[in-house]
């Protein structure tokens, strides 16, 4: 029985405590009483504006603007007249009604919205009358404004959480806003800032009669921090305007830094559709667009076989192997033959080709010849493709690139076992898997994947993660600062760049030339077989110290100096330049249009994965 | 003095009172909690009290089979019980269901039972059988050397070691209330004693500057080592116990900033005053205090509490559901219920030193431990005495497994306690 006094010891220690301390805050301290009479209090939140995002030069992509939600609490809501509120803001009357059924729905004691979004004009006019409906109360909010419109794809645009996503964030409450798309969705957190609230006494009337306990619960509402995006909104809104009318993407990144100048897809949409009273209207609308599906970021989702940009990979990797030097020629006889295989050319030379001019003049016999080299410097073929494979891999091609965007795709680099499933092992040589030598076959490439490429020749050998904000608040993001390399050494670039160069100069992309820069690009044309083939560009310029990489898709555009070329050979010299000196060709751009060659093909011509939901 | 049919005659009856009022305010508190006017029937199961009356129900049906099974049968199936709500513990970490973060739950359809709720009354019976021994008489307890240490260690961590990874710290805590019964069985006293000094020590250390505790611990070292000048070896036991309580200070600063969780750091550094966060982590809380303290001396009367009409405490009808009884019923509600509750466990142990076989008084030592354990930690933790542990208050909170297992843990132990008689 002695033993037990410990136990008792220790209960009655914790009963004493426990009665003292419900003496001390239930009695002693008053602090913690209620008016407990009729006056109720009301919780009522206090939003955070979101941060306003900039571009790199400091112009407003994103900012706010003041709105105003008229919420109900269903058990409060008495008698009203229902048609002077319906007339006060502007709702039908059937609306009104399926509103507060709703609302009744989902909670007699919590208030819910029953207008969102009212502009401040009717704001002002309800808010004299607003005693006059019991259980009736406005909410101010912010929304969101864009200035200059353009780059939806980018900022992405907010929207309202729904219950399930609530169930998985329990910091967010119903009518709370969040990132759905774009930077708004993958800087969440930063843009956000933190809700505020505050507790106000009100009588019966509905009038609020101060704050509760002199706001000693109260909290502020801290803003969300300001955004500083890599973009250049003007030249954003350029390339949307060259984009008109035709289907694609474009990307642009900032090669010693990593930065995405522009990124765009087209077609697109103005992005203050999706703010204010018309929101869902027009959120459907863009939606259930299944033939443009403007809301499908192309630039970073649709997957292409690059076509003869790849060449240039191919080349690089040849060079590191040591299966290709610059004086090794490879003579073309209108295409590149091995037994009963046939992949055509029209480079037009049936003399020996070297690198340089191979580049320039994208000879398919050239780069064919060359990844047969790169197989079969291997025992077997297993070997060549898997060197083959990890050295295009240390491109930044077919994995995610990790980097500040809430959405991308890996695209496919193939190797040895990709083949060995398909064909069996050992069922395959180097000429069954011929096409990858010219960008076509079973590789496949994101836009963003292929302006990066543009990026990593123009730095000879390097690359930075590219990224869409510099920096969050005040400070700049570093997590983007490292320098990844890639298994080719700097000094096998210097023959590449200078094809590049040639194929400005004397190559496919003679027309877009400009004497006043030295520009580096590779045409592309891929086979679609669903329609017309893509036109496809890859560049950087200037040649020396570049500012500036870009890559362009077409889609059904015909060839690669046909449409891509022209439009990056602008971009670039209106980035480098500021001004246009080939106002013609400019023209032509803008007013060209392809939308006959997607209403020939309405539902065959989507790029591979573009048929998916985005993502 | 063999008679079965007095079974009922043996009971006790007030301990059982208590746990019917209990269960009965519990589930007045839950009406009270989550009240709705749309369904203002006690009895709807759409809501938490219509479902708690169905867990109640439950309850009585364990309770009948209880009090109708033969006292002797649940020590013989001890070890049994044991090992299968130790693998039904085990398979809730692959097949059990996430709710609110933790794993701790199988789902069948809208119902879903919380294995660890089980794993109490399991544990005890199986300490209880393997401090018993076998066949051994009352009255010999102190000739026999415990049983095997590691054995007992492994009973009683085997389910701490699958409760922590759910993860459930709260449920987990409550597996220290088995010193108690081993305290009770002959484990050496300072074990306990010097437990509680490391807990004491571990939070003058977080809020007291280091060089004010090492100082006071020397002081305090030598004042004892002068009052007890004359015994034989205190020179080197406060020696001893002054380097260890040192170097234990030392150890909880590291301890703290980088083994605990960043939740539970905060959750402490809150009690301690250390950081005000009123709309963060410290919100439970803090609407906790503000809710019961609003009670005043009489309570605002039932379902009058505004606090908990709008919803302002979070966890209303499960750890916090003490909020409604301070809100509604005050200070005389409140004490009521921290009475009722002492009472009961006074009694539990009372009950359980008159017991004549080892296993029943180490039973009931058990359930007395660990039900003092739930109340304590609930109760300090709403009037923010304790960091906010998640655990039931037990008979109170809202959930069938809570009450249940509550439940199987006390009836068993009152079902062996009318059995005493029958033991010669």
């Amino acid at each position: 029985m002695k033993k037990a006094y410990l136990l008792f010891g220790l209960i009655g220690f914790v009963s004493f405590s426990l009665i003292v301390r419900l003496f001390y805050i239930q009695i002693i301290d008053d602090s913690y009483k209620l008016n407990a009479d009729s006056n109720a209090i009301r919780k009522i939140k206090l939003y955070a504006p979101r941060g306003t995002i900039f571009d790199r030069e400091g112009r407003v992509m994103v900012a706010n603007q003041p709105a105003y939600d008229l919420l109900a609490i269903p058990n409060q809501v008495q008698a009203f007249d229902s048609i002077k509120l319906c007339a006060l803001v502007g709702i039908e009357l059937k609306e009104l009604r399926r509103k507060l059924n709703e609302a009744r729905a989902y909670s007699r004691y919590k208030p819910s919205p029953v207008v969102q979004q009212m502009s401040q004009r009717d704001f002002g006019r309800l808010g004299e009358q607003l005693y006059s409906f019991k259980g009736f109360y406005i909410q101010k909010r912010t929304l969101r404004r864009y200035p200059e419109g353009g780059a939806a794809n980018v900022v992405g645009f907010v929207g309202e959480v729904t219950d399930a996503y609530i169930k998985n964030h329990p910091e967010y409450e119903r009518a709370d806003l969040h990132g759905a798309t774009g930077i708004e969705k993958s800087y969440e957190e930063a843009l956000r800032g933190v809700k505020g609230v505050r507790y106000v006494l009100v009588d019966v009337h509905n009038r609020e009669k101060g704050s509760f306990r002199g706001g000693a619960y109260d909290t502020t509402a801290v803003p969300g921090s300001n955004l500083v995006a890599t973009i250049d909104l003007e030249l954003q809104l350029y390339a949307e305007q060259l984009m008109k009318n035709k289907r694609g993407s474009i990307v642009a990144i900032e090669p010693s830094t990593g930065e995405i100048l522009l990124l765009v897809t087209s077609p697109t949409f103005d992005p203050n559709l999706l703010v204010g009273r018309d929101r869902s209207k027009n959120y459907r609308i863009l939606e259930n667009d299944s033939f443009a599906k403007p809301l499908y970021d192309r630039a970073l989702l649709a997957e292409y076989p690059p076509g003869s940009p790849f060449k240039l990979v191919n080349a690089l990797v040849g060079l590191q192997l040591g299966t290709l030097d610059t004086l090794k020629t490879y003579t073309c006889h209108h295409g590149f033959h091995a037994g009963s295989l046939h992949v055509a050319c029209h480079c037009g030379t049936s003399y020996p080709l070297r690198l340089i001019p191979g580049i320039a003049k994208s000879c398919n016999n050239f780069f064919c010849s060359t990844f047969r080299d790169i197989i079969q410097s291997r025992p077997t073929s297993q070997e060549g493709m898997d060197v083959w494979s990890q050295h295009v891999k240390s491109f930044g091609l077919g994995q995610f690139l990790q980097n500040d965007l809430p959405t991308g795709r890996k695209g496919l680099v193939p190797d040895a076992d990709y083949y060995d499933r398909a064909f069996g092992y050992k069922g395959w040589r180097a000429v069954s898997t011929i096409s990858l030598g010219i960008g076509q076959g079973e590789l496949l490439l994101t836009p963003l994947q292929m302006a990066n490429l543009g990026a990593i020749i123009a730095n000879r050998g390097f690359y930075y993660t590219p990224h869409i904000v510099r920096t969050v608040g005040d400070t700049a993001q570093s997590r983007f600062e490292r320098k990844r390399t890639t298994l080719v050494e700097p000094r096998h670039f210097e023959p590449v760049v200078e094809g590049m160069h040639q194929v400005f100069e004397a190559g496919t992309a003679r027309g877009s030339r400009i004497e006043s820069i030295p520009m580096c690009g590779k045409t592309g044309t891929a086979e679609n077989p669903h329609g017309q083939d893509h036109s496809i560009f890859i560049a950087f310029a200037p040649k020396d110290n570049p500012k500036i990489a870009i890559s362009i898709i077409v889609e059904n555009g015909y060839w690669g100096s046909r449409w891509a070329a022209p439009i990056a050979s602008l971009l670039m010299e209106r980035y480098l330049h500021d001004s246009i000196s080939r106002p013609e060709m400019e023209k032509r751009m803008i007013e060209g249009d392809l939308s006959s060659e997607y209403r020939l093909n309405s539902d065959r011509d989507k790029p591979r994965a573009a048929g998916e939901a985005e993502q | 003095m063999r008679d079965n049919r007095s079974i009922f005659a043996n009971l006790d009856w007030i301990s059982i009172l208590i746990y019917f009022l209990l269960v009965f305010l519990g589930w007045i508190s839950i009406y009270a909690a989550v009240y709705n006017e749309d369904h203002s029937r006690i009895t709807d199961l759409s809501q938490e009290y219509g479902r708690q009356l169905l867990f109640i129900l439950g309850s009585l049906i364990l309770i009948v089979f209880i009090l109708f099974t033969d006292g002797r049968l649940f020590e013989k199936l001890s070890i049994p019980i044991y090992v299968v709500m130790l693998a039904l513990l085990a398979g809730v970490l692959v097949a059990g269901s996430k709710i609110s973060g933790a794993r701790s739950w199988y789902q069948f359809g809208s119902f879903s039972l919380q294995p660890s709720e089980f794993m109490k009354f399991a544990t005890a019976l199986a300490l209880s059988k393997l401090l018993a021994g076998d066949g051994r008489e009352a009255g010999t307890r102190s000739k026999k050397r415990m049983p095997n240490k590691a054995l007992i260690a492994l009973i009683i961590l085997l389910p701490v070691a699958f409760i922590l990874p759910q993860p459930d710290l709260g449920s987990a805590l409550v597996y220290a209330a088995f010193l108690f019964p081993l305290h009770r069985e002959g484990m050496p006293a300072w074990v306990i004693y010097s437990l509680i000094w490391a807990v004491f020590l571990f939070i003058l250390s977080l809020i007291v500057d280091q060089w004010w505790l090492w100082g006071g611990l020397t002081g305090l070292g030598i004042l004892l080592a002068w009052i007890f000048r004359k015994e034989r070896h205190s020179w080197w036991v406060l020696s001893a116990i002054w380097v260890l309580s040192i170097g234990m200070s030392l150890s909880v600063d590291y301890a703290f900033n980088n083994l605990l969780e960043d939740r539970h750091r905060n959750r402490i550094n809150i009690l301690l005053g250390k950081a005000e966060d009123p709309s963060g982590i410290g919100y439970n809380t803090n609407q906790s205090i503000i809710a019961i303290g609003s009670g005043g001396f009489a309570g605002k009367g039932f379902l009058e509490g505004t606090q908990t009409k709008f919803d302002f405490v979070p966890e209303q009808s499960t750890d916090f559901i003490f909020c409604t009884v301070g809100e509604e019923w005050g200070f005389v509600g409140s004490v009521l219920v921290v009475v009722l509750f002492t009472t009961l466990l006074v009694r539990i142990i009372l009950l359980a030193e008159r017991q004549r076989s080892a296993f029943s008084r180490v039973y009931g030592y058990s359930v007395a431990s660990i039900l003092f354990l739930h109340v304590a930690v609930n109760l300090s933790m709403t009037v923010g005495l304790a960091p906010v542990i998640g655990i039931p208050l037990p008979f109170f909170s809202y959930g069938g497994s809570s009450l249940w297992g509550f439940t199987l843990l006390f009836f068993i132990f009152i079902r062996l306690d009318a059995y005493r008689m029958q033991i010669l």
